[in-house]
């Protein structure tokens, strides 16, 4: 099989101005379409690779490929478009509270407007209609006049899955996207995230902390240890025995 | 062992810091009082005199008040003029100001150091340069408002916009959204309230201040206050004094209840 993979990271490097090694040797090919999770314990580097790919955060050495073109030199208009085709899910949501859920889920497409026609709020009718769909696939379209503080944490992180579906993204990244969840609503919202990789086609990279979820969801399991690569595995292939080495500090790289 | 109450220290037992700093705030004061020469004894001698003008006072001359009303709408009309033209030029200021906003510490440097510069005029030397500049009359009260408010309202800004959440910051921006969008789409939701709130207060501080500016010429009811205590008519001055007690008050109480409501 011959397709050419979406993400490639070469010999990713990230070292922290105060000398913390973010990432090391990362060698890693993603194929479009496939919903990979990444485990590792808290400062192994998770949300610094995930950040990697929508330049949030600069590495310092190596190269980062997106369907073949080095993102790494990006600047001003290249990387706002990359960061549009690019849709990130946080673990505090980053809903503006104060706002309403329709702008909330429309501030997500400011990316496709100029300056002028954002600031004005003058959305077309097609985005508009985009977000009640995009509210209505996560279930919320009930809320759309609702100021987002009047959310629930459930709530709100089914709101910012839809302002990331309004961006048409290629790939999304979720950093721990149910970390402040319960788990019923860790469900929904996992189920969401599900959804959008398997009907639209948008490749999925989710930090996850709890292994049955990385088990129930994942095509792909990655796991990472001081910066490291240590583990990467299609699901068919995954034992549950192979965490611990992920998870226990003293264990040896396998 | 782990668990136990400490002993106090010789420092905590006597309270010593606490001593030392009130002995140190005293002797400041003193050593002041007789440097200036001023004598706790020189406050109370003409008191006699403070007596003789509340009683000339206490005979408002209330046929004067027709002629008190337009100015002291002038006056407020002043204060929102000013206020609202400082705003307008102390919003970008603010952006600017902001740590969270602007990460290129020199830059905010230059603007908080205008800003700061602009806030040590004090508002009566303004006044005072506002009236040679435009001449006598209410537009140097409002060019004076405004300076004044631009130099406040931008620092009560601009530490508003630091404490705002950053997380939906980096969603904009994370979404492909350039500069400006972030600011309006993140920022200005955030801190609209705050700013709201500011500008009341501003203006608040504004319709008081502005009542003595028409002293140095600068418009407003401060003309009509200088002209009757220059021309000794006490029971006028009282009128303008019970007029703007009342503007105050009204607008004080109107601000308070719409920042509560902001809350």
């Amino acid at each position: 099989m011959e397709t050419k993979p979406l993400i490639q990271f070469k010999n990713v490097q990230k070292i922290y101005p105060n000398g913390t090694v973010g990432l090391k040797d990362i060698n890693l090919d993603i194929e479009e379409g496939q919903f990979v999770v990444v485990v590792g314990l808290s400062g192994a580097g998770k949300s610094t690779l995930l950040r990697t790919i929508n330049r949030m955060h600069d590495i310092t050495d190596g190269d980062i490929l997106l369907e073949g073109k080095s993102i790494i030199h990006y600047k001003g208009k290249a990387l706002r478009n990359l960061r549009r085709s690019v849709g990130m899910i946080f673990q505090g949501f980053n809903l503006v509270k104060r706002s309403s859920v329709e702008r909330n889920v429309l501030s997500g497409r400011v990316g496709y407007y100029p300056t002028w026609k954002s600031v004005l709020g003058l959305f077309t009718k097609e985005d508009k209609a985009k977000a009640v769909e995009a509210l209505q696939r996560v279930n919320m379209a009930s809320k759309i006049y609702s100021r987002a503080d009047e959310l629930s944490g459930g709530q709100q992180q089914r709101v910012a899955i839809a302002r990331t579906f309004m961006q048409n993204p290629k790939i999304i990244l979720a950093d721990e996207p149910v970390a402040s969840l319960d788990p019923l609503t860790t469900e929904a919202v996992m189920d969401d995230l599900k959804q959008l990789n398997r009907d639209f086609g948008m490749t999925v990279l989710v930090n996850l902390h709890s292994v049955p979820l990385a088990l129930k969801y994942a095509d792909r399991i990655i796991g990472l240890r001081a910066g490291q690569l240590v583990y990467d595995k299609m699901i068919a292939d995954v034992k549950e025995t192979d965490f611990d080495s992920i998870y226990d500090e003293n264990g040896k790289v396998k | 062992m782990e668990n136990q109450v400490p002993q106090k220290t010789w420092l905590q037992k006597y309270h010593v810091k606490g001593i030392f700093w009130t002995v140190i705030l005293l002797v400041l004061l003193e050593l002041s009082s007789i440097s200036t020469g001023v004598k706790w004894s020189d406050f109370f001698k003409n008191f006699d005199q403070f007596l003789e003008l509340f009683h000339r006072m206490a005979h408002p001359d209330c046929s004067y008040t027709s002629i008190v009303i337009q100015p002291i709408i002038e006056t407020i009309q002043m204060a929102l003029l000013g206020t609202t033209l400082g705003t307008i030029f102390a919003v970008p200021f603010a952006v600017l100001a902001a740590r969270n906003i602007v990460k290129n510490a020199f830059l905010r440097g230059v603007i908080r150091f205008i800003l700061n510069l602009v806030r040590t005029l004090p508002d009566l030397l303004l006044a005072a340069l506002a009236v040679a500049i435009v001449g006598i009359g209410a537009t140097a009260g409002v060019w004076t408002l405004a300076i004044f408010s631009f130099g406040m309202i931008s620092k009560l800004f601009y530490e508003t916009i630091e404490t705002i959440e950053s997380g939906p910051l980096e969603a904009l921006r994370a979404a492909g959204a350039n500069n400006i969008q972030v600011i309006v789409f993140a920022v200005i939701p955030q801190v609209l309230n705050g700013f709201i709130s500011y500008f009341l207060y501003t203006f608040e501080i504004n319709v008081r201040a502005s009542t003595v500016l028409g002293y140095l010429g600068a418009g407003g009811i401060g003309v009509f206050l200088q002209r009757s205590l220059s021309s000794f008519r006490y029971d006028q001055t009282a009128v303008i004094i019970l007029a703007i007690l009342v503007v105050v008050v009204v607008i004080d109480a109107v601000s308070n209840t719409l920042r509560e409501k902001l809350q």
